[in-house]
């Protein structure tokens, strides 16, 4: 199809934005990366640019050297391979049940699951609850009792809805398959597409929160990756303590620095695998998006 | 079983017990989640009878005292009142203004991209941000904007212009936050409009340029009332959430010098009740907040019925 006129220029000025745009996302997120492991002076001076100058490692080198990196970002690991399995085995069977006409109640369960989006009972009540249930200070509070989403329930009960064919489960029941084993046995291998993408999406979700362990984890010793970096990034809390012959300047830098690189290694875990789930991450937006 | 209307008589003359006994396992799959939203947001609904009370944890719910709206008149007569309500509602205006219809271009420009490999990567390109966590998105403001050594200042010095400390400027404040926002989310945001424009049948397009359509004639009469039904369905949903404006960017932006147009009604909320123990007044202005809500959700829903007989519930 050949463009004329006006509709060429147009089409010309699209890819000009595109274009400009990949380079304003983009360029910040490569500064980092290049920043990192640049010169902590050459890149307080703005002499950075386009390529790393004087490869230094100092940075990575200072923040692996705390213990504290070590065992936060285990924790996180933590967080989240529990937390997702969690997420899975209480979110999904809910979206089966749900999808299912012959449930008695359907409409005043679907009310029972879809409140919460809307109303909460707030900052306070919530934490009285889970204070209540001695939850306070503890590992599970991060993977349990948030770990319930309407809206994956609603994306799972999509899919289940507009792929599995009702007739399988006719068949099923003819040859004598109780609901749950047929769950088990047929829904869950033929729903894999689903899995796939609640899993990472609450992965994602669990791999970048802090505010529950903000509110309900005091012990350093439970704090997740994020929190750390909130000293590092946020509040500028210092590591590093005063080695003997490091000026105050210096020690300045290497807390640039170490700014940098705490992106870098929080970040580049889902950054590298991002492209090759892309497709998954994209699917859940339009099982999400499908109208009944 | 095949034959649709032959159950639905069959079904109807099933007695309640036999119905009861055949959902039974399906109220087992359920009863996890079921449990889990009871305790963690039922109980805390409960809760919030504190905000009538002048709760202390030493007498829990059932032995505090019941003030009826003192805690919230308290805080509809403070200083504070005004200020968290404005800042709540610029932020979450700003916004939508701003992030809602430019995700909706984004789409329409990309959904004119020709070339598939150029398209690939433009996409992969803005979804890229949405995955970076709060926290590091908001190191990465900071970092970029400082006003010693940021890459906002040393590029204004190459120009030499030197550029003002946006992080300590309340009138700055707002655009930070919502441009930054528009950097990690547009390109997120448009993908479930570019789903909507992709069931669009080719056909129609091939017809619109046969009868000598121009591309902006083509946006206009086919991809824009494609978008309508999943453009107005999502404005409910963030109309809804009007004065619930996410509390951890705003919580992490803020400082002493920008806090005249960072507070908002939820970080007032965290430093009145667990910082400041204050747990009534919390409550009960978190209770306003998500009345708030609600009523605007329920608002925007009926115009939107009534105009596009498109709504949510």
């Amino acid at each position: 199809m050949k463009l004329k006129g006006k509709d060429k220029r147009l089409n010309i000025l699209f890819y000009v934005i595109a274009i400009l745009m990949m380079i304003v996302i983009i360029y910040p997120l490569w500064f980092v990366v290049i920043a990192s492991f640049s010169n902590p002076a050459d890149v307080t001076s703005g002499k950075v640019w386009l390529w790393p100058k004087k490869i230094d490692f100092a940075g990575y080198r200072e923040l692996f050297k705390q213990a504290q990196i070590w065992k936060s970002y285990l924790n996180t690991i933590l967080y989240t391979v529990i937390g997702t399995a969690i997420a899975l085995a209480v979110n999904i069977p809910a979206g089966y049940a749900l999808s299912r006409k012959d449930l008695l109640g359907r409409k005043i369960i679907n009310v029972f699951y879809l409140i919460p989006m809307f109303v909460n009972g707030g900052l306070i009540a919530t934490y009285f609850v889970v204070k209540s249930f001695g939850l306070l200070d503890s590992f599970w509070v991060m993977v349990v009792p948030f770990s319930v989403s309407t809206y994956n329930i609603i994306v799972a009960r999509t899919f289940f809805k507009n792929t599995i064919p009702e007739s399988l489960w006719e068949a099923a029941q003819i040859d004598g398959c109780g609901t749950i084993r047929y769950f088990f046995q047929f829904v869950i291998p033929l729903s894999k597409a689903v899995l796939a993408v609640i899993g990472l999406w609450t992965a994602v979700g669990l791999w970048n929160s802090w505010f529950n362990a903000l509110i309900y984890i005091q012990n350093e010793d439970l704090q997740p990756l994020q929190l750390l970096l909130r000293r590092i990034l946020i509040t500028n809390q210092s590591l590093l303590g005063a080695a003997t012959g490091t000026t105050a300047q210096e020690l300045r830098q290497l807390s640039d620095m170490m700014k940098y690189c705490s992106i870098v290694v929080s970040t580049l875990p889902i950054m590298v695998l991002y492209p090759f789930l892309q497709k998954y991450f994209n699917q859940g937006v339009m099982i999400g998006a499908v109208k009944e | 079983m095949s034959d649709g209307a032959g159950t639905k008589v069959v079904k109807k003359k099933q007695s309640f017990g036999v119905r009861f006994k055949k959902s039974l396992p399906i109220y087992i799959l359920l009863l996890p989640s079921a449990v889990l939203l009871f305790c963690f947001a039922y109980l805390p609904l409960g809760g919030l009878v504190m905000a009538f009370q002048d709760f202390s944890p030493a007498k829990g719910i059932f032995g505090s005292p019941f003030v009826g709206f003192k805690h919230f008149i308290q805080y509809f007569k403070s200083y504070q009142f005004p200020i968290t309500l404005k800042n709540t509602l610029i932020l979450s205006v700003y916004g939508m203004i701003v992030g809602f219809p430019l995700p909706i271009a984004l789409a329409i420009m990309c959904n004119q991209m020709k070339e598939k490999m150029f398209k690939k990567v433009f996409q992969v390109t803005t979804y890229l941000p949405h995955f970076i966590s709060t926290m590091v998105m908001c190191g990465l403001i900071l970092i970029i904007l400082s006003p010693n050594n940021g890459l906002i200042a040393n590029i204004g010095r190459l120009f030499g212009l030197e550029m003002p400390n946006l992080m300590a400027s309340e009138g700055a404040f707002k655009h930070v936050y919502v441009w930054s926002d528009i950097w990690q989310h547009i390109g997120w945001d448009s993908i479930i409009y570019l789903a909507a424009l992709s069931a669009v049948d080719p056909t129609y397009y091939e017809a619109a340029t046969i009868d000598g359509a121009t591309t902006m004639q083509k946006v206009r009469y086919i991809d824009i009332p494609m978008i309508l039904p999943t453009a107005m369905v999502l404005l409910i949903m963030r109309a809804g959430s009007i004065l619930g404006i996410g509390f951890e960017k705003v919580y992490l932006l803020q400082n002493i010098q920008n806090s005249g147009a960072s507070e908002i009604i939820s970080t007032y909320v965290y430093k009145m009740g667990l910082q400041g123990a204050q747990y009534s007044l919390a409550t009960a202005i978190g209770l306003f907040n998500t009345v708030v809500n609600v009523i605007v959700l329920l608002g925007v829903n009926w115009v939107s019925k009534k105009t596009t007989e498109t709504s949510l519930l």
